[in-house]
């Protein structure tokens, strides 16, 4: 075998207390595609950042094309071809796509921009890798995925021959992550080497061609995709066997929640049309869809914080006017928002305050916050619901993201709610994560909570649902029971076509 | 109606324009560039006052025209490297830091002026910059006394906004300016340095703030008194919004501005019956309704008035 392009050897990182790499040594041949896997954590990221530059290790080398790189410095590892794409991406959206690629390409004094030159040279590496892009384009009118191409580009166009990518489908759709894996592909067909960073077995399994596994910042296995599987590849991630917990059958109760042809407009487009559902007691009504059909008007409508413009909303057999949020958690609905970050907690405020703060009635006294009262709740959340790295008083922004959906859970389950909307409440977790977040929903369904599990992951929806309408176009399917349910039927509802589905559904 | 024509056809009123427009250009400028790499710079109401009077007092004690220009250059830079430090290396409000800035250049442009000129009746005054005499040019009817009767300075302004406008779209270091001021962590992983892109625009819009503080004590007036930016400062900074961080815009809502001054002020001695404050108050009623219709779609530079920390997000 050759020289390989690039040589891990050694690599020990130490922040604080915590060793985040330890003693890490890997390769990446020509043309080849490793997946770095590894949970939160891990030390997937700290490793990558001292590759790029970004750190300087405690111990160890970075070797390219057998020369030792200097260490901390972006810049000579940019020189040696080695290019990043960010999990956040760095661009600027008020920039064009051409202007984002050529900055700090140019030497800084240099009297005008050689932008046609540019242009020319970006253009035809977007046609060699089939990256397709205007380069006019202004940043901020592209889609997220169009976005993530740009990052690429801006590798390539800086002559990179050794790609890193950190989580680079955390942002995307399926069908765009499907499309980014095919592009990753060709690049290494055409002698690129490239590594991706990701916690998700599923992609790993179809992209690389080997499997470096990082647990607690060292290289605990290296896998052939040939030579491995989803399980086994879980269990070294996580260091024990993962299950992920499994549905008991149940008899569902009583209908808590039914919604008639509900209709919702925003700005004149219309985002839900005749919506009609019912949801019960002890049951998971699982609502599958590709993101952008209408999940999130759908969720804010029944969290109070949009309007309907059409239909009905019975609330335990009562119709129900305009819901507004206090009104929603008072008729005890809990809510777990799909952007966790910006509508779920204040990453500014404390644990215990976003612990309490949907509630401060109950946690105040002649108008005068509990603190009491309140840190002792946030105390039993993060005991019950087993919250770690940190404290009721500590920043919620520090929390990792299993860990503030942990809290969020805690802070509506805390309170025996009899109806959870959950919208994408797995969305970005690790495994691990992933497991706790489906135990507590299955829990609260034993408990008799009526969950609507809104999401756009078949695996999620088909281990926690009872039965399960798609959401297509602001259209809901009629639902079917999860009994009678596979990947292929889900498929078939997803893409709108409901009289197949359930016609597949009769036959045995 | 004849009394609105036979002003607009008057070469006065044009030639007033100019004049007007000239200090509002180098600070909009200034300004501008700030805000482009994402630093506001409150601090140009007093750094306009500071460079009125640093460029005086070196004209009166004997120094020529452009060593006055350039001393109170020199004074508008020093000021940015007090607004870099609190802004850019402290990372501070840059609000709050541009109002301190604000105060202290104003009251201290005062305290030296005073220890330099006692009280009198009549201010001191210096000989000004004198209009230039274009050869050609100067001598056409109506054009000549309307647009070439300048002082070189405000030939200058229109010079820099145009040599600016080429920089922040032409250039790499223009190009390297407005990544700074879109998303500084994207511009330092492409190994531009954002504090110092922030340091330099700031030293170099501070130092043209100066400068067209300068032009009011040097070329529009002879003397110096503390009250005389009179608010022309904030002008600029909302020039700046209604130009849409352009320096093209800038020149060009610098002479509107400029315009609905020179207006007004001709329009006070014609009509009759109104009182003068109304005329006063119409340049920034306008300025106004300028302002809400341009700025709706204004694109703000994405990290002005961030600090940048390296190494968070």
């Amino acid at each position: 075998m050759t020289t390989p392009v690039l040589e891990i050897i050694g690599v020990s990182k130490r922040f604080g207390d915590t060793l985040a790499n330890d003693g890490i040594s890997m390769s990446l041949g020509k043309g080849e595609i490793v997946a770095l896997l590894g949970e939160n954590g891990a030390g997937k990221t700290t490793l990558m950042s001292i590759l790029f530059g970004h750190y300087v290790p405690d111990d160890g080398q970075i070797r390219i094309d057998g020369e030792e790189l200097p260490p901390g410095k972006p810049r000579a590892a940019i020189s040696a071809g080695v290019g990043m794409v960010h999990q956040h991406f760095s661009l600027a959206s008020n920039l064009t796509v051409l202007e984002n690629v050529m900055t700090g390409t140019e030497r800084l004094w240099k009297l005008w921009s050689a932008t046609q030159a540019a242009r020319k040279k970006l253009v035809s590496i977007a046609e060699r890798f089939g990256l397709k892009i205007d380069p006019d384009a202004r940043l901020g009118d592209l889609s997220v995925g169009e976005q993530q191409r740009v990052e690429i580009l801006k590798a390539l166009y800086n002559d990179a021959r050794i790609l890193i990518l950190d989580e680079p489908t955390a942002v995307l759709t399926n069908i765009e992550a499907e499309r980014l894996f095919a592009t990753l592909k060709d690049m290494a067909r055409q002698g690129l080497s490239l590594i991706f960073i990701s916690h998700k077995l599923d992609e790993v399994m179809a992209a690389a061609h080997r499997i470096v596994v990082l647990r607690g910042g060292k290289v605990v296995a290296g896998r052939k995709a040939s030579e491995t599987s989803k399980a086994e590849l879980a269990e070294l991630m996580v260091g024990r066997r993962v299950t992920r917990p499994v549905r008991e059958p149940s008899t569902p109760g009583a209908v808590v929640l039914e919604v008639r042809d509900l209709g919702v407009r925003i700005g004149g487009v219309e985002r839900l049309k005749d919506v009609d559902f019912a949801l019960r007691e002890g049951e998971v009504l699982g609502i599958i869809g590709v993101s952008g059909n209408g999940q999130v008007p759908l969720a804010r409508v029944l969290s109070g914080t949009l309007a309907r413009t059409s239909g009905e909303i019975l609330l335990y057999g009562e119709p129900v006017g305009h819901l507004s949020v206090g009104d929603v958690v008072d008729a005890g609905i809990g809510r777990v928002p799909e952007d966790r970050n910006g509508e779920g907690v204040i990453g500014e405020m404390s644990i215990w305050e976003n612990a309490v703060l949907e509630r401060l009635p109950a946690y105040s006294h002649n108008g005068l916050v509990d603190r009491k009262a309140g840190m002792a709740f946030a105390k039993s959340i993060i005991d019950a619901f087993d919250v770690r790295g940190g404290t009721p008083a500590s920043g919620t922004r520090l929390l990792s993201g299993g860990n503030m959906q942990k809290l969020i859970l805690g802070r509506n389950l805390s309170h025996r709610p009899r109806i959870l909307i959950a919208a994408q409440p797995a969305r970005g977790l690790d495994e691990g994560a992933v497991a706790a977040v489906h135990a507590r929903i299955l829990e609260a369904r034993k408990a008799g909570t009526a969950v609507l599990l809104i999401s756009e992951d078949l695996d999620e929806v088909i281990s926690l649902a009872d039965r399960i309408q798609a959401i297509v176009a602001g259209r809901l399917s009629p639902p079917l029971d999860a009994g009678r349910i596979d990947a292929r039927r889900l498929g078939l509802m997803m893409s709108g076509d409901w009289s197949h589905a359930a016609e597949a559904t009769h036959a045995p | 109606m004849s009394v609105v024509f036979d002003i607009l056809a008057s070469a006065g009123l044009w030639a007033a324009i100019l004049r007007i427009a000239t200090p509002l250009i180098f600070g909009t400028l200034g300004a501008l560039l700030c805000e482009r790499a994402g630093v506001l710079n409150l601090g140009i109401e007093g750094i306009m006052t500071f460079g009125a009077m640093i460029g005086w007092l070196a004209v009166f004690h004997g120094a020529d025209l452009w060593t006055g220009v350039l001393v109170a250059a020199i004074s508008g830079a020093l000021f940015g490297v007090l607004h870099s430090l609190l802004t850019v290396t402290l990372g501070l409000s840059q609000h709050v830091s541009g109002l301190g800035v604000t105060l202290f250049a104003s009251s201290f442009s005062y305290y030296v002026f005073r220890l330099v000129v006692p009280v009198a009746g009549t201010p001191p005054t210096v000989m000004p910059f004198q209009p230039i005499d274009i050869p050609a040019l100067s001598s056409l009817p109506f054009i000549g006394p309307a647009f070439f009767t300048q002082t070189a300075p405000t030939y200058l302004a229109i010079v820099v906004a145009l040599i600016m406008a080429y920089i922040i779209f032409h250039t790499p270091v223009g190009l390297a300016i407005r990544m700074t001021g879109e998303n500084p962590h994207a511009a330092e992983a492409q190994g531009v340095n954002p504090m110092k892109v922030r340091y330099g625009t700031v030293i170099v819009g501070s130092a043209l703030m100066a400068v067209g503080g300068a032009f009011l004590t040097l070329s529009a007036f002879n003397s110096f008194f503390p009250t005389m930016v009179q608010g022309r400062g904030w002008i600029c900074i909302a020039l700046v919004v209604f130009a849409s961080w352009r320096p093209g815009r800038a020149l060009f809502g610098a002479l509107l501005f400029a315009f609905f001054d020179a207006f007004q002020l001709r329009l006070q001695t014609v009509v009759e019956g109104v009182p003068y404050q109304i005329f006063l108050m119409t340049p920034y009623i306008l300025s106004i309704f300028a302002l809400a219709l341009m700025a709706r779609r204004a694109r703000v530079p994405q990290a002005l008035m961030q600090p940048y920390r390296r190494g968070e997000r």
